[in-house]
């Protein structure tokens, strides 16, 4: 293909690495699987993506174990450190790359979390990401002060109120509020600091920040929601969309061109947010080997009692006494609960409906359980060689229908170094890819603007003054 | 008594109020990355067996009104040094324990076993205004939240067993969901189910340490005494760990402690220390110490000026007390628990 012929042809990809902690996605079963909580786990990994001129490593968080049918998921990889601690003991090893916490809204508190995620992006030089993530449900609030106190419809309301104030607390700090000689009066200047009052519907809070700003001014502000109101949300307060449009092309496309339409609504560039889908990506060198490295990672993803455990979702009860490679269960699922796995996300289709597409589809296949749970569940991705995945991914940044990946190891610690040795070489071969890190901050990166807020603090004085 | 430990805090330049002014970095170096390493690699170069981290959402109240989170600044330095305990202060007035939790869990893995926490009241409305939760200022609410804080934090650490990660290939279980445990906690203010979503941290139960109040749930009790015979007497009182805290002047190769502190006391006056008090030579304060070995199981130390005083007590004070067995260097790769002589504590949930 002639780039002459793509909207951006010299657009780069950009790669984060999400950390996932959760979900049967993760193989464990196999020797090359490490820990998941140790830190040397996490060195690896950080470490790896650096060498490969990553943007970012995103962590999850976990606020309380999954549950099935009332009892902690047994099945899947769990247990996962603290993301801001974690991030910031990984700051004090790496130099580049950015450090992205996903933290809730409905069970943190601004000053707090601002704080945290502040004093994270100045120890890191400006490499700090938030991925505000709202949560209402008052499972997860069982295990904190407030408990399950917020109602659905406002989840965004306090998402965006929790932003704003996070905002405003890590503008409070005039760039030269700090005194740069010991000549000076006082360590800062009592002046140059503003004392945050904030009162809304969801927040009643006054107080004096603690820090300063870091060199990328605040923390890069990530956002997954995904309906029309999350999509709105992110295009008012976001620098990066963890899109879930990350497997077909004109899918992406579609969602890329609708987030440019609503940022634009918001009066704001139509390029001013980057979007990383969540991804996945299997190599394998040779073309002959490729499907053979697909059916082994889905072999370890799709244990027997993984694809029990989902179709079980499916059917309303225990099926893990059945044998995996035998057929679906001839009954009907129970009409009952309609999600019985907590802590996972699962839409609430209608389970006898499943049920027919899935017996339909292993009849025409000829598809036992396990093979039905794979191939209904399984997220594809990218699989290829090094070279026709790198092709792939070089079309869809020059067509914009994304900015870069973010690429879930399918294991780990070892998950990105075929990533990392293989394919970024291809893509700089092809030129969308980095040949060093040209930043310091995550921002920078990641080429995005100075913050939301400074901007609009920036045309607000020069109205005043002209 | 087997272990005299050393511990040194480390917020901001010092305690004196104007210490910022005599530190070794322009004023707009005292919240950066490469200060708060030189500072604790230097402790640990020096031998001491912890450093702490005071902390609150409130700014400082001296000169220095910025701070990094306690647990932010001790886990920066988690992976780059190797023998030190971290020890952040964590507030339990506001803060959600579910968190606090997970957070000091984290600290442990990052420093391999050398985490610990001051587990701290706050009375200060001001932080309650910032948390936007209503105001407590009564002794019998600020006692209830570290009670049932701390309760629920050490519940949360034992609530993953040891073994509960058990990879068990046959049938297809990462994790032996008997040895998870919810932590159904109760209290009056607030309740968590668990378990927790970190694994049992390495040392099992970080050192948590509080004040004489918190006696019953905490590993070491800070004696915060003026006088020395009160704080030799508090120290004496009990059979749990005690160290004594102590501001500490030295003299340095260019003035006098006494001089430094008048100097320092014309920029800005200190307020009142609540702690002991020493202000002078280095082998005065060699004596103190190894007087103070025989009452307590360590100090915690709290240099005026951490660039100006820290020198002198990793050249001549603590070789002193290594080189005469009142003190003992920690040692590389063992727990903080272990090097304060403390037992990995047993499950409470785990059957025998």
């Amino acid at each position: 293909m002639s780039t002459s012929d793509v909207p951006r042809p010299g657009a780069h990809v950009h790669f984060g690495v999400f950390f996932q902690g959760v979900n049967h996605t993760t193989i464990w079963s196999d020797p090359a699987s490490g820990s998941q909580i140790d830190f040397e786990t996490f060195r690896r990994i950080t470490t790896t993506a650096e060498r490969g001129l990553f943007d970012a490593f995103f962590l999850g968080e976990g606020l309380r174990l999954r549950e099935q049918d009332g009892k902690i998921l047994d099945l899947d990889i769990a247990g996962r450190p603290d993301a801001i601690a974690q991030l910031t003991a990984l700051a004090g090893i790496t130099e580049h790359i950015g450090l992205v916490a996903t933290q809730n809204t409905t069970y943190n508190e601004p000053a707090d979390l601002a704080r945290r995620l502040a004093g994270l992006d100045l120890l890191s030089g400006g490499r700090a990401g938030w991925n505000a993530v709202t949560t209402d449900n008052a499972w997860t609030g069982e295990n904190f002060r407030r408990g399950g106190f917020l109602d659905h419809e406002l989840r965004y309301e306090r998402a965006g109120q929790f932003i704003r104030t996070a905002r405003a607390i890590w503008d409070s700090w005039a760039d030269d509020a700090i005194a740069t000689s010991t000549e000076y009066e006082t360590w800062a200047d009592p002046n140059a600091i503003r004392h945050p009052d904030i009162s809304t519907s969801q927040f009643d809070i006054s107080l004096d920040a603690t820090l300063p700003r870091s060199p990328q001014g605040h923390p890069v502000i990530f956002q997954a929601g995904d309906s029309p109101t999350g999509r709105d949300f992110a295009a008012a307060n976001a620098d990066v969309i963890f899109s879930r449009h990350g497997t077909h092309f004109d899918d992406a496309l579609a969602f890329a061109n609708d987030i440019r339409t609503r940022l634009l609504a918001a009066g704001r560039p139509a390029n001013d947010i980057k979007i990383l889908p969540g991804t996945q990506i299997v190599l394998a060198q040779k073309a002959s080997e490729v499907d053979e490295k697909r059916r082994w990672v889905l072999d370890g993803q799709y244990t027997g009692q993984t694809a029990l455990s989902l179709v079980g979702q499916v059917w309303g009860r225990d099926l893990s006494d059945r044998d995996p490679d035998g057929p679906l269960p001839e009954d009907d699922p129970v009409p009952a609960p309609i999600s019985v796995t907590r802590g996972a996300a699962r839409d609430g289709k209608d389970p006898i409906a499943i049920a027919n597409e899935w017996r339909a589809l292993a009849e025409a296949k000829n598809l036992s359980l396990r093979e039905v749970a794979i191939e209904t569940s399984a997220r594809s991705g990218f699989v290829g060689t090094p070279g026709q995945v790198a092709d792939e991914l070089a079309h869809w940044v020059r067509a914009g229908a994304t900015d870069g990946f973010n690429i879930s190891p399918y294991i780990v610690p070892g998950g990105l170094d075929e990533i990392v040795d293989w394919l970024v070489p291809e893509l700089q071969e092809r030129g969308v890819y980095r040949t060093k890190y040209t930043s310091t901050t995550l921002r920078g990166h990641l080429g995005l603007r100075e913050p939301l807020t400074r901007r609009r603090s920036v045309q607000t004085d020069r109205s005043a003054t002209g | 008594m087997s272990v005299f430990a050393l511990g040194i805090e480390l917020d901001g330049e010092g305690c004196h109020p104007a210490a910022w002014r005599r530190a070794n970095h322009p004023p707009s170096e005292s919240l950066s990355r490469r200060t708060l390493t030189q500072k604790v690699r230097a402790a640990e170069n020096a031998g001491f067996t912890l450093a702490t981290f005071e902390d609150s959402i409130v700014p400082p109240k001296g000169a220095i009104r910025g701070r990094v989170d306690a647990v932010n600044r001790a886990s920066f330095v988690a992976a780059t040094t190797s023998t030190i305990g971290l020890v952040p202060v964590v507030e339990t007035t506001y803060a959600e324990p579910f968190h606090t939790s997970s957070q000091l869990a984290t600290l442990d893995y990052s420093s391999r076993g050398r985490g610990g926490w001051i587990a701290a009241r706050v009375a200060d409305p001001a932080a309650g205004r910032a948390w936007g939760r209503p105001i407590l200022t009564e002794q019998v609410d600020l006692d209830r939240e570290q009670r049932d804080s701390i309760a629920v934090v050490r519940g949360l650490w034992d609530s993953w067993e040891d073994d509960a990660v058990i990879r068990d290939y046959a049938r297809g279980r990462f994790l032996d969901r008997d040895k998870l445990h919810y932590v159904d906690f109760e209290g009056p203010s607030f309740t968590v189910k668990g378990p927790a979503i970190v694994p049992r941290p390495p040392q099992g139960q970080l050192v948590i340490f509080g004040t004489e109040a918190d006696r019953e749930q905490v590993d070491v009790v800070l004696v915060t005494e003026t006088d020395r015979d009160a704080a030799l007497d508090a120290a004496n009182r009990s059979s749990g760990l005690r160290f004594i805290e102590v501001d500490v002047t030295l003299d340095t190769p260019h003035a006098a402690a006494a001089g430094r502190l008048a100097a320092l006391n014309q920029h800005e006056s200190a307020a009142p220390s609540p702690r002991l008090e020493y202000i002078g030579t280095t082998r005065g304060l060699v004596d103190l110490l190894t007087d103070l070995a025989l009452h307590a199981d360590g100090v915690r130390l709290f240099p005026t000026v951490i660039d100006e005083d820290l020198p002198g007590l990793a050249r001549y004070v603590l070789p002193a007390l290594f080189k005469s067995g009142v003190a003992q260097r920690p040692v590389p790769g063992s727990s903080l628990r272990a090097n304060l002589g403390l037992a990995r504590p047993a499950n409470r949930y785990a059957k025998v």
